[in-house]
């Protein structure tokens, strides 16, 4: 079925036509519309920690205080970090693109609890809205790992509140990832074995078990801070002979792990854009498959570098250390395969290619920038520097973000059925690379300089730096808009698109329409193709 | 999950999205087991802090277990060990559609479960009164002299140990988060009954009841573990 062919067939009910009232999506337990509400949530929440990021970096870029005093500063500071982390990084893929893609990937009607599936977006809210008025109302000043004493004797302001929303949300994801790990088990099409999984259920799948594993622990290190701020019990206490270092240690059990929740997912984007784009079986496809479930597995043991510098024993360190330069094996497997089956491949530099080859070099800076701080001589150097700040902005924005917007476009036309300008896509594309490059590189060299994070006045040595910094993000905002924008337009004035405008592999491409009926597929759905196979002829017919 | 398309009979307690029964069953489990999980590693990080303080205030855990009243300690024990037998004889008699004794066994289950808060609510109270709730109503003065009233032999306590608040704080914590799973317990037992009384189970569908009773194990598993921890070591 050709483009014309599409427009002319009488149109058939699909996701997005069965009702349009506001109850129809607020009740709906489709796991489709489900992701749209979290796409719509998250892309506000963004938004917001955006501003906040611009408001503090227009104060940075000079060396005196001109915009901000230094406690709105704190607080901006604290709820970018705050929003960036809890409201979009860690909810992004699995809320949206996981949503969408995890039951139609694997075959299935929907997801194995679609009513705890709704209830895991209402919880998100619940979560998100109550930090929200947390940070409305005075906001909270001390940074997004709420560390102790801090957090819960010396800090004056909404800490209960911002913990309470973050401990809410928490049991979102515990639930979106109890509901993938059971989908994926149970919910496969018939001949939908594991070795024919696509990679981004992979990725999904040891997700949402660091998912259900981390988050319980982060939880309940929450609630102590806030029994201990609230009620005063003194577990944190060191008057009371309490050990700061202990929460610092539960926080980053979780929050170690919880940056393989925000990367994984984006891992598995990137897989599959690249095997579409290079029209390529993905190289070593059982080695990246492993290596996500590898990452999530040592992960949970590497979150002592954090810490090198706090009264932590250094045989600990140092077997902390040993371990995270072991986590970057498979991470690097990984890298070596994705690059692989670039080589010899027909690419086709479209828009969510050049966001995934953007994710490569820039996670790939992130990723080698953590070996030194993983190497605990360099660590006591560099630690809370802006080198920290670089690195795990390399990491998060120019990996988790790059990968996120790369999957965003990349099933864009499956979701709403229309195909954006791919012209402005791609600009918006590259203004963002360069945009986040000239951000955040700067801070690299401050950072080495010996630039401490978390101050809005400082010494004059390192104004070029900041200065280029807030000109380059700007600079990634504008690129930000054009996206927003390119995707907004789609909607009202794109070309409508049939199952397949990339001639891709997989279930969602080849079985369901674009946009997929209410029930995912029109027809039985058998598979008896390996996954990404390209040589398929029959994923040419269907554009 | 081999029959995509055929419309074989759908039992009226099939969700539309599976395919079969049996699909439906092994997946609710497997969820049921996935949140126990979770439930392990929440309780997981409070008896992580409770062994390192533990080792750091070896005095303290002394003292604080020997001034836990063990009498009624050991009968919440024996309480919440009774209240799970009499789930399993609920399970028991939904195996057998019996809905008589299901709704028996769960009211009895509830009612364990009552003995058990009344049991606690002395505890708390002797805690009140004396003066040992961290942060809420704390005096060294009281907290030292009702420790040394119940010390062991062999234990002088010439001042308050260090990190005995820490004992208390966790004390509170740990079987204040143990009670909540209880109070969620008892919303889900009201739950189950009503719809136990409604009909809306039979001998081959109970699926409510089996996994109420996994988690009310869970619970009490708990207190198994907290009892012996707070109490007797
Ligand atoms: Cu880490």
């Amino acid at each position: 079925m050709n483009d014309a062919a599409v427009s002319e067939d009488a149109p058939r009910i699909n996701y997005l036509t069965n009702g349009f009232s506001v109850k129809s999506w607020l009740l709906s337990v489709d796991h489709k519309r489900i992701g749209i509400l979290y796409l719509i949530a998250m892309t506000c929440f963004f938004a917001l920690g955006a501003v906040a990021a611009g408001l503090f970096r227009l104060e940075l870029a000079t060396a005196e205080a001109d915009v901000l005093a230094n406690d709105t500063y704190n607080k901006l500071f604290t709820a970018h970090g705050i929003i960036m982390v809890f409201f979009f990084l860690i909810p992004a893929v699995p809320g949206v693109l996981g949503n969408f893609l995890v039951p139609i990937m694997i075959g299935a009607k929907d997801v194995a609890f679609p009513r705890l599936n709704l209830a895991s977006w209402y919880i998100y809210m619940a979560g998100g809205l109550t930090t929200l008025g947390a940070i409305m109302l005075g906001g909270i000043d001390t940074g997004w790992t709420f560390y102790t004493p801090y957090s819960s004797v010396y800090a004056d302001s909404n800490v209960i509140m911002a913990g309470t929303g973050v401990f809410i949300t928490g049991f979102s994801s515990i639930l979106t990832g109890l509901n993938f790990i059971v989908t994926i088990h149970k919910m496969r099409a018939p001949g939908m074995t594991w070795m024919r999984l696509p990679l981004f259920i992979w990725a999904q799948y040891a997700t949402s078990i660091i998912n259900v594993l981390g988050t319980p622990v982060l939880a309940i290190t929450l609630l102590l801070v806030v029994f201990e701020r609230g009620l005063g019990f003194g577990i944190f206490d060191p008057a009371r002979g309490g050990d700061p270092v202990l929460y610092q240690h539960l926080f980053w059990f979780y929050s170690h792990p919880a940056v393989y929740i925000m990367i994984l997912p984006g891992f598995g984007v990137v897989s599959e854009v690249i095997a579409c784009f290079s029209r390529k079986r993905i190289y070593g496809y059982e080695f990246v498959a492993f290596s996500s479930l590898a990452i999530a597995g040592i992960g949970f043991f590497v979150w002592g570098h954090h810490m090198f510098v706090s009264s932590q024993s250094e045989y600990a360190a140092l077997i902390f250390s040993a371990l995270t330069f072991l986590v970057g094996i498979p991470t690097a497997i990984k890298i070596f395969n994705w690059t692989a089956t670039l080589y010899k491949g027909s690419v086709v530099l479209s828009a969510p290619m050049l966001y995934t080859l953007g994710f490569i070099g820039l996670f790939l800076v992130g990723g080698m920038t953590g070996l030194f701080l993983a190497t605990m001589a360099t660590n006591v150097h560099l630690t809370d520097t802006y080198f920290v700040v670089a690195h795990f902005h390399y990491v998060m924005v120019g990996g988790m973000m790059m990968a996120w917007l790369a999957g965003l476009h990349f099933w864009w036309p499956k979701m709403f059925g229309k195909l954006y300008n791919e012209f402005w896509a791609k600009v918006g594309a590259a203004v963002i690379f360069f945009g986040f490059n000239f951000t955040f590189f700067p801070q690299f060299i401050a950072g080495n300089m010996g630039m401490p994070r978390r101050y809005h006045v400082y010494d004059l040595d390192y104004q070029p730096f900041q200065m280029l910094s807030t000109a380059g993000a700007f600079l990634m905002g504008t690129g930000l808009l054009i996206c927003l924008i390119t995707l907004v337009m789609s909607l009202i004035t794109g070309k409508k698109c049939g199952r397949n405008p990339f001639h891709a592999t997989g279930l969602e491409w080849n079985k369901a329409d674009s946009p997929p009926d209410t029930h995912n597929f029109t027809e039985p759905v058998n598979v008896d193709v390996e996954a990404y196979d390209y040589t398929d002829e029959r994923i040419y017919r269907d554009a | 999950m081999s029959h995509a398309t055929s419309d074989h009979a759908h039992k009226p307690y099939q969700q539309h999205h599976f395919e079969s029964m049996q699909q439906q069953t092994q997946s609710t489990l497997l969820g049921i087991w996935l949140f126990m999980a979770q439930e392990i590693l929440f309780f997981g990080g409070l008896f992580a802090a409770y062994t390192i303080y533990r080792i750091l205030h070896p005095a303290a855990w002394e003292a604080g277990a020997a001034s836990q009243n063990l009498l009624l300690g050991t009968i919440n024990t024996i309480v919440l060990i009774g209240s799970s037998l009499s789930i399993v004889l609920a399970v028991h008699a939904a195996r057998h559609a019996d809905k008589a004794k299901v709704l028996k066994f769960f009211s009895l289950t509830l009612f364990l479960g009552l003995v058990f808060f009344g049991i606690k609510y002395v505890e708390y109270s002797a805690k009140w009164d004396h003066h040992m709730i961290p942060g809420i109503r704390w005096d060294d003065h009281h907290a030292l002299h009702t420790l040394q009233q119940h010390a062991h032999a062999g234990q002088h306590l010439e001042e308050l140990p260090s990190g005995i608040q820490l004992y208390y704080s966790l004390y509170f914590v740990m079987t204040g988060m143990h009670a909540l799973h209880m109070i969620i317990g008892f919303g889900l037992a009201f739950w189950i009954m009503a719809k136990t009384a409604k009909g809306c189970f039979n001998e081959e569908y109970y699926p409510h009841i089996e996994y109420f009773g996994i988690y009310w194990h869970f619970v009490d598993v708990v207190w198994i573990f907290l009892f012996p921890l707070l109490y007797l070591v």
